[in-house]
């Protein structure tokens, strides 16, 4: 899907966020600064400020997620946002309700942001083009295209631990075909200008012309990880496969899971990271997830404050918010 | 606008403070004028407990309006506020919703036994009930002027005033 520019207003302020993928570099950073004074903000006694008093987020999640719903949710009550978690598959989308239709009806109940998730891609883009100018969402995972705030918090994480993106070598390893984090990771790494970005995969589970995207693609594991400050692992997503893209299960693990000894090809001050849910013994091993270089559980924290930020800033100051307040 | 000699008007409030020193008040700095001041003041008095800064940007009245600025800097309170004799510090005081919204954040820090405000400007223009304890000096100006305090890079980082129109 090609970015077109619905993300920002007639003002050139950020107003949805639903993909990476053409954002400017400054906008990322912005994200990444604010979200470091939100990290302050967890650790005092009262983990609250009012900055979005009075304003309703509707977690609209058309497939299930229990980390990125529950992050999304303390991140908006955080900033004193009322919070309403919505699974439409058991509710009135069952009953052959359309999905415009449920956003409509969220809509007239006086909502200022829904957080979607949805199987297909394109969705949180489909209800942007369709909801009144006051109105923001965010993308939080549409189907195989992307899921930025996870990329973003994967930023924020990568900064935290390893300093500048110029000097860093980073690899994606696994199931990058089915992967909207990767596909979001990409942009974000590339448009932070990353020293190189890889991605490790057999040749079933690589996009064709993955090297368009500006990464250098693999598909020796321990020849892509020589070197690397990072290492992203991603889920093997056996719900999207259709046919028989990996041999065996023991097989992928053997070539593709990372294990201790394949991880010591990359730095020996690598970071290893994963969006989670893991599947260990799979992609992962728990030596390693559990590890000393493992920043998996710092990701999930890093993800409310990262969450917060891009809530904060493409709620914050638009004009039809006051626009609406006039009588 | 008559100079203000910025260093007799600290010496002047650090005097002022003097007597509160008694009861360990903990300073706190309002950033980023209010910050650089709070740090000349804390040195001056010998204060034992470590100062603390305040970036009130999630707690502006003004958001939906302006947003936040993504440059926001940390609020860093090293002791904890409860039951403790607070001096907040702030470069000018004007309509007075910057003390209200710093306010708010040092309660949601914990209870402190009292708050103090001192400013090195008061000027007019107060929206809120509020005034402060300890003033430098004390300004009267044309709505539209905008007085904001700048620290030299130099080894002093010596402070001065310059006045902005607004909308100019």
């Amino acid at each position: 899907m090609k970015q077109d520019g619905r993300q920002f207003d007639s003002h050139g302020r950020l107003r949805h966020f639903l993909t990476i993928e053409g954002l400017p570099r400054q906008t990322i950073l912005d994200i990444l600064d604010t979200a470091e004074s939100f990290i302050a903000m967890g650790e005092r006694e009262i983990k609250k400020v009012p900055l979005l008093r009075g304003k309703t987020v509707v977690n609209l999640f058309f497939e299930s997620s229990t980390r990125t719903r529950t992050t999304f949710e303390i991140a908006a009550k955080r900033l004193s946002a009322d919070v309403i978690n919505i699974n439409p598959s058991l509710s009135s989308t069952a009953k052959g309700e359309t999905l415009l239709d449920t956003v409509r009806n969220l809509e007239a109940m006086h909502t200022d942001l829904f957080v979607v998730r949805h199987a297909s891609s394109g969705a949180a883009y489909l209800i942007a083009g369709h909801v009144s100018e006051h109105v923001h969402i965010i993308n939080a995972g549409d189907g195989r295209h992307a899921h930025p705030t996870q990329a973003m918090l994967d930023m924020f994480t990568i900064r935290r631990h390893k300093g500048p993106f110029e000097n860093l070598r980073v690899a994606i390893v696994g199931d990058v075909l089915h992967s909207r984090v990767a596909r979001s990771e990409i942009h974000a790494l590339t448009t932070l200008g990353a020293a190189e970005v890889r991605v490790i995969a057999p040749k079933t589970l690589l996009p064709t012309a993955v090297e368009k995207l500006g990464v250098h693609p693999f598909t020796d594991m321990r020849a892509g990880l020589a070197d690397v400050d990072v290492i992203m692992m991603l889920r093997l997503q056996r719900e999207r496969m259709t046919g028989a893209l990996i041999p065996s299960e023991q097989e992928y693990f053997n070539l593709y899971g990372l294990t201790a000894e394949k991880r010591a090809y990359a730095k020996p001050d690598v970071i290893v990271m994963h969006p989670g849910p893991m599947n260990r013994g799979l992609e992962i091993d728990s030596a390693v997830a559990d590890g000393p270089n493992s920043v998996i559980l710092p990701q999930v924290t890093n993800g409310i404050a990262v969450r917060m930020a891009i809530m904060a800033l493409i709620m914050g100051g638009t004009p039809a918010a006051e626009a609406r307040r006039a009588p | 606008m008559a100079a203000v000699d910025i260093e007799a008007a600290l010496a002047r409030m650090a005097e002022a403070l003097r007597p509160r020193l008694a009861a360990r008040p903990i300073m706190i700095g309002i950033h980023t004028g209010g910050a650089w001041l709070a740090e000349r003041l804390h040195k001056a008095l010998a204060l034992s407990e470590p100062l603390g800064t305040l970036d009130i940007s999630f707690y502006r009245d003004d958001f939906t309006r302006l947003g936040i600025n993504p440059q926001v800097k940390t609020s860093n309170l090293p002791v904890n506020v409860e039951d403790r004799h607070v001096i907040l510090v702030d470069d000018v005081l004007h309509t007075g919703r910057t003390i209200r919204a710093a306010m708010n954040e040092i309660f949601d820090y914990g209870r402190p036994a009292s708050v103090a405000l001192a400013v090195l400007i008061a000027r007019d223009g107060r929206e809120l009930p509020i005034q402060a304890d300890f003033v430098g000096e004390t300004l009267t100006l044309d709505k539209h002027q905008h007085i904001k305090l700048m620290r030299a890079h130099d080894p002093h980082g010596t402070l001065s005033l310059s006045i902005q129109e607004a909308g100019g």
